[in-house]
């Protein structure tokens, strides 16, 4: 095991710069996410670490020695691809002991590493059998058991679930977590879906463009979002943003939103605030869970309104309601039993204790 | 009244519908049946014919009678060709011949495919190209050059190609390696890259990865290869009419012709028997490769 370091790395297809020089310091046994829109450089970053790729600029140390022209089979590491990747033509058995049999290692050593990756995935059964008599679920486990039995001083998964159904990929994500738990090896996992980010990661590294838009732990990007695209990337339905402006009146500062509608900024707010009131483009950044059926005695931060409801989404323990505000869709979540419908008004509270104001004109979370 | 004369039309509209399409299928299935039985008419007339005439005495071939029907079997035809030595070596030379081509051809065009499909390389693409177009090229435009080159490299080295079987090693790989570089590629490059990856992540150098994986998966594709580079060396009657003359040089399809036609007199049993004897192994072949080559090795490698 070992820990891993991105050094301005760079990579150029012809004109195209695919990653634009991102550092990232990857603990050992640390489980690392790279998340972000297709298209944003993490799958080619993951590559990169893999050797699969050429480094354009930069360097990537692995256990402290730079890999840069360190053929991948010389890197130590384990890769589990989308496509599981399995030789069609071996069975479970030899698929799992295909990188230690090139390895030479002796054949007591193998058979006790496999039996006990298969008994980690829990697929002892089925190791006499070929992939294409395997479910999905079953041949990604394969996958993960051939990374697992070379001990190697790092996994990387390249978006692992995204071929499997709803229900098996929230089974094999826990799966996954276990294995970890397990084994300790520090992991770099490429997803595009937040929640697989979110559940799963010590720390989160969301991409964009090329670059990298913030490193944190999950709590960290949901409740500290640094920049717009983070902010509406992670969380699920994302994060409203509602133009608005900045009032200071008599010393106290308040959001204006229309003309009849203002939220005055709680104290604890107000003091990062001041000062912005004279930018003209700023977005409130609002997550639905903040806007909530006004109760009768409301939170303190909690600002209520009143709203007409477009759509109505009921998903049981919740309902999910959107409705216009300041020419935007605003998504808010509510009680089911707080008795919202379609094309009624309904009385809501924003929460602007957990309130973000951003810089349209640089993205940034003010 | 209205709502029955509403539902009426409509479901009559509906039932011929229903109907048609069993209809088309019906008529789909006998035209189908049609041309597939006039396809086997036409393909099988000619061994059928190639049976019955082997089966003939030379008198009774010559004889009017219904061309279509043995009236006096024998298997003389047989006999005398199976004895024959020269009939016998000329079996030899093509089986020979036949074999170390397929190997050579293999040994060239499996590697090089692999490298043009997956190692990037500067040109490898125009490179994969310009294979194919080599195969464009008529051999019949091929054989003149040829032959001046192994005039030239004869009085150079003093290593005489020309009338020997062996020339026939040079000149059919020159037809089979494009091909079989060509479909070989088209195999290796449906094999999907991330199990190239993964075996060079497992430790696989590439001579690894292409006989550990390459090979065994596309399977299929090595065998329609092989077949097909076996057809052509057995089968091959310009390149050895050119090259070789003498007896003991020839290989089959050309020994019958200068064997068993002596002037304008044509030995119609024997060269009947010899072509349909010479028939044989590319058939046992077909026959016996051909389960490989139907079996979908891929399946299960991915998503799928």
């Amino acid at each position: 095991m070992a820990e891993v370091r991105l050094r301005e790395i760079v990579k150029r297809y012809d004109e195209v710069e695919a990653v634009r020089g991102i550092d990232l310091d990857i603990a050992d046994h640390e489980f690392v996410v790279l998340v972000g829109p297709s298209g944003c450089g993490k799958s080619t970053t993951l590559r990169m670490i893999a050797g699969l790729e050429d480094i354009t600029g930069g360097e990537i140390l692995i256990g402290g020695d730079v890999v840069n022209d360190v053929p991948p089979k010389d890197r130590d590491i384990a890769m589990v691809f989308q496509n599981y990747a399995l030789y069609p033509h071996m069975s479970v058995f030899q698929n799992m002991s295909f990188g230690l049999r090139l390895k030479r290692y002796p054949k007591d050593e193998i058979k006790k590493r496999v039996d006990e990756a298969a008994r980690i995935l829990d697929i002892k059964e089925l190791l006499d059998r070929k992939p294409k008599q395997l479910s999905g679920g079953q041949r990604q486990r394969v996958a993960m058991g051939r990374a697992i039995v070379r001990n190697p001083k790092v996994f990387l998964f390249d978006e692992p679930l995204s071929n499997l159904d709803a229900k098996l990929r929230v089974a094999m994500r826990t799966e996954i977590k276990r294995v970890h738990q397990q084994v300790r090896t520090t992991t770099v996992y490429v997803t595009h879906d937040q929640v697989e980010a979110m559940t799963l990661a010590d720390r989160v590294v969301v991409m964009n463009n090329g670059s990298i838009e913030q490193v944190g732990s999950p709590q960290q990007l949901y409740h500290s979002p640094r920049t717009r695209f983070v902010a509406g990337f992670i969380g699920s339905p994302a994060m409203n943003f509602i133009p608005c402006r900045l009032e200071e009146r008599t010393g106290a500062l308040s959001i204006r939103l229309t003309d009849s509608l203002a939220f005055p900024i709680p104290e604890a707010k107000a003091v990062r605030y001041r000062g912005h009131a004279a930018n003209g483009s700023l977005l409130l950044g609002l997550r639905p869970e903040h806007i909530t059926e006004a109760h009768g005695h409301l939170e303190p931060g909690a600002v209520p309104f009143e709203a007409r409801l477009d759509v109505t989404e009921p998903m049981g323990m919740e309902t999910l309601v959107y409705f216009g505000l300041n020419g935007t869709q605003v998504c808010g979540r509510v009680n089911p039993n707080a008795g919202a419908r379609e094309g009624t008004p309904l009385r809501l509270a924003a929460d602007l204790g957990n309130m973000h104001l951003i810089d349209e004109a640089t993205g940034l979370v003010i | 009244m209205a709502e029955t004369a509403m539902t009426a039309p409509a479901q009559s509209a509906r039932r011929p519908k229903y109907g048609s399409m069993s209809r088309d299928r019906t008529w789909a299935l006998r035209w189908s049946y049609f041309f597939l039985i006039l396809f086997v008419i036409f393909f099988l007339l000619p061994p059928i014919y190639m049976l019955i005439t082997s089966l003939k005495t030379s008198a009774e071939i010559s004889a009017a009678t219904n061309p279509w029907w043995v009236f006096n079997p024998t298997l003389e035809n047989y006999r005398e060709l199976l004895t024959s030595s020269q009939y016998l070596g000329y079996f030899r030379n093509s089986a020979i011949v036949s074999v170390i081509v397929v190997t050579i051809t293999m040994l060239i065009s499996v590697p090089a495919a692999f490298a043009l499909s997956r190692m990037k390389f500067w040109g490898s693409a125009t490179l994969a190209t310009g294979v194919f177009l080599t195969y464009l090229v008529p051999d019949t435009l091929l054989f003149i050059p040829l032959f001046k080159m192994f005039a030239v490299f004869n009085d150079w080295t003093g290593i005489q190609l020309i009338n020997r079987w062996y020339v026939l090693l040079i000149l059919y790989p020159t037809l089979t390696v494009p091909f079989c570089t060509w479909i070989m590629i088209g195999y290796f490059a449906s094999i999907p890259k991330e199990l190239d990856e993964a075996a060079l992540i497992d430790g696989a150098g590439w001579l690894q990865t292409l006989t550990k994986v390459f090979i065994p998966v596309a399977l299929p594709g090595l065998i329609a290869a092989t077949i097909f580079a076996f057809t052509v060396s057995w089968a091959q009657f310009l390149y050895p009419l050119a090259f070789t003359t003498s007896t003991e040089q020839l290989v089959l399809p050309v020994g019958i012709i200068t064997s068993l036609i002596k002037g304008d007199v044509f030995n119609w049993g024997q060269i009947m028997t010899g072509a349909l004897l010479g028939a044989a192994p590319p058939l046992i072949i077909y026959a016996f490769l051909m389960d490989y080559y139907i079996a979908g090795l891929t399946a299960g490698a991915t998503k799928g």
